[in-house]
């Protein structure tokens, strides 16, 4: 599997050859009619409220995220397909909130967002939908390999008092179901997104969350090192699958 | 892109096997009280006490969404003897190393327990009883 994954990173298996799922692909017509609409997809309040976040300058005196990276439409259009990336300061990857969050500590002087806040959520909506139908480009640096060989044990690591990986459920089972629920293979490319059952938008990390207690293992903190590990495995396994944030789910 | 991996836990229980799984299950009772069909039907049937619905179908026609992971229930009781289920039900990782099935009355090799199911089972001993007479009673087809 190591082997394979570096090849999925050096190039995406050709569609033709290609069954991997999204969550979109399992979803009824009317959901993804949902999605697709250009003013019903709830997700896209919160994108809104993210672009107005990223031209208006904060109280603290500093640049607005605009001023120091220009118009976000360009600036950020490819970054979301690319996360999660390096950080030389902390010495470790962080994901797009966490690098949206550290942008607004070190360049404008802001506290840090909770992670499942509006804000938070907006503001990473905004820039992963500049990445919409863009394909999923893993980060070739080599510092995140073993990275994403760390989250490849974690994805296929039994847990919880049920005793299951992720693995058992997203790669062999995908397609059956567990009681009513279609088990998807689990690729992150809708997120943030906005999910029926939760109400609300919600994070990658609050799906992994869910997942957790689902099988009753105590789940890893957001933006967890666990969870940036998971997100760079499940973001080379979608290699070359798109961008469909701000998606919806059931 | 399938995959099968044995965990540790998976592995351990293999070693275990050979003695345990050669047919005769766990002949023991849990406990002194004999196990309530009624009761373990309950159990079955209630998707957060049980889960077992999450994978399998069986004769209880008023559930309305069951999982297709694992074998229809019905007629079980004719396939397995009562040792067999109570094995299955205690901990079906010594049957099949590489089950999906939870174990329902073991702890051992569990990794990362949520805080508030540690030191717990999923089921009690009573209710691993409870639920072994009623899928002994599953015998005819169709019940
Ligand atoms: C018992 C089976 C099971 C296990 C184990 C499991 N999941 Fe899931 N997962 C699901 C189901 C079912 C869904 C679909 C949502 C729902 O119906 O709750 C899902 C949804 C997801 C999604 C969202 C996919 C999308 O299209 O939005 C991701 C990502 C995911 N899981 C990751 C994980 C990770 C990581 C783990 C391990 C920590 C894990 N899952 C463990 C069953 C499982
Ligand atoms: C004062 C200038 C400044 C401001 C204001 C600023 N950033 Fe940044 N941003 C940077 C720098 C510099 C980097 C490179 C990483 C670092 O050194 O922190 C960066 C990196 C990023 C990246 C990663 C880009 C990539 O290609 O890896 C994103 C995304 C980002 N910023 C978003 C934002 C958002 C959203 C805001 C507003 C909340 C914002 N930034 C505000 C200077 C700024
Ligand atoms: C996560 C899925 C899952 C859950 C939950 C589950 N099982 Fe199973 N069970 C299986 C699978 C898969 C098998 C097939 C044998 C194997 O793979 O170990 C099985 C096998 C069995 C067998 C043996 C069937 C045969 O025909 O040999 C019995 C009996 C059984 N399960 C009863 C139950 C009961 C009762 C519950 C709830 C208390 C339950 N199971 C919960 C997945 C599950």
């Amino acid at each position: 599997m190591r082997a394979a994954l570096a090849l999925l990173l050096l190039a995406p298996p050709a569609a033709a050859q290609d069954d991997r799922r999204t969550g979109y692909d399992d979803m009824t017509p009317e959901l993804q009619a949902m999605q697709d609409d250009p003013v019903g997809n709830p997700g896209l309040f919160w994108v809104l409220d993210g672009e107005a976040m990223y031209s208006a300058a904060p109280d603290t005196g500093a640049e607005s995220c605009a001023g120091c990276h220009g118009d976000g439409e360009t600036a950020m259009s490819g970054v979301a397909a690319r996360y999660p990336a390096w950080d030389e300061a902390l010495d470790r990857p962080v994901d797009l909130a966490g690098r949206i969050d550290l942008c607004r500590v070190r360049h404008q002087g802001l506290p840090p967002l909770e992670r499942e806040s509006d804000a938070l959520l907006s503001l990473t909506a905004y820039v992963t939908n500049q990445s919409r139908g863009l394909p999923i480009a893993p980060d070739p640096d080599p510092r995140l390999d073993g990275w994403r060989e760390q989250g490849e044990d974690l994805f296929t690591t039994r847990m919880g008092q049920l005793n299951l990986s992720c693995a058992q459920c997203h790669d062999d089972l995908a397609g059956g179901h567990l009681a009513a629920a279609l088990i998807p293979q689990g690729h992150p490319t809708g997120y943030p997104l906005y999910r029926l059952e939760w109400e609300t938008m919600g994070s990658l990390d609050r799906r992994f969350g869910n997942c957790m207690f689902g099988v009753r293992a105590e789940p890893f903190g957001a933006g967890s090192a666990e969870y940036v590990a998971l997100e760079l495995y499940l973001k080379a396994r979608a290699a070359g699958l798109a961008i469909e944030a701000p998606a919806i789910r059931p | 892109m399938p995959r099968s991996r044995m965990s540790r836990s998976a592995s351990l229980a293999l070693a275990l096997w050979a003695g345990a799984a050669s047919g005769q299950g766990l002949p023991e009772p849990l406990t002194d009280v004999p196990g309530d069909p009624a009761a373990g039907r309950e159990v079955v049937v209630t998707r957060e006490r049980g889960l077992c619905i999450l994978c399998h179908a069986g004769p209880f026609p008023e559930v309305p969404f069951t999982g297709d992971l694992a074998p229809d229930l019905t007629g079980v009781g004719a396939r397995l003897t009562v040792p067999e289920l109570r094995q299955r039900m205690v901990d079906s990782r010594v049957v099949n190393p590489a089950t999906i099935m939870p174990p329902y009355h073991a702890t051992d090799g569990l990794a990362r327990v949520g805080e508030r199911w540690q030191g717990t089972t999923i089921l009690t001993a009573q209710e691993v009883e409870d639920v072994v007479a009623y899928l002994a009673t599953l015998t005819e087809d169709g019940t």
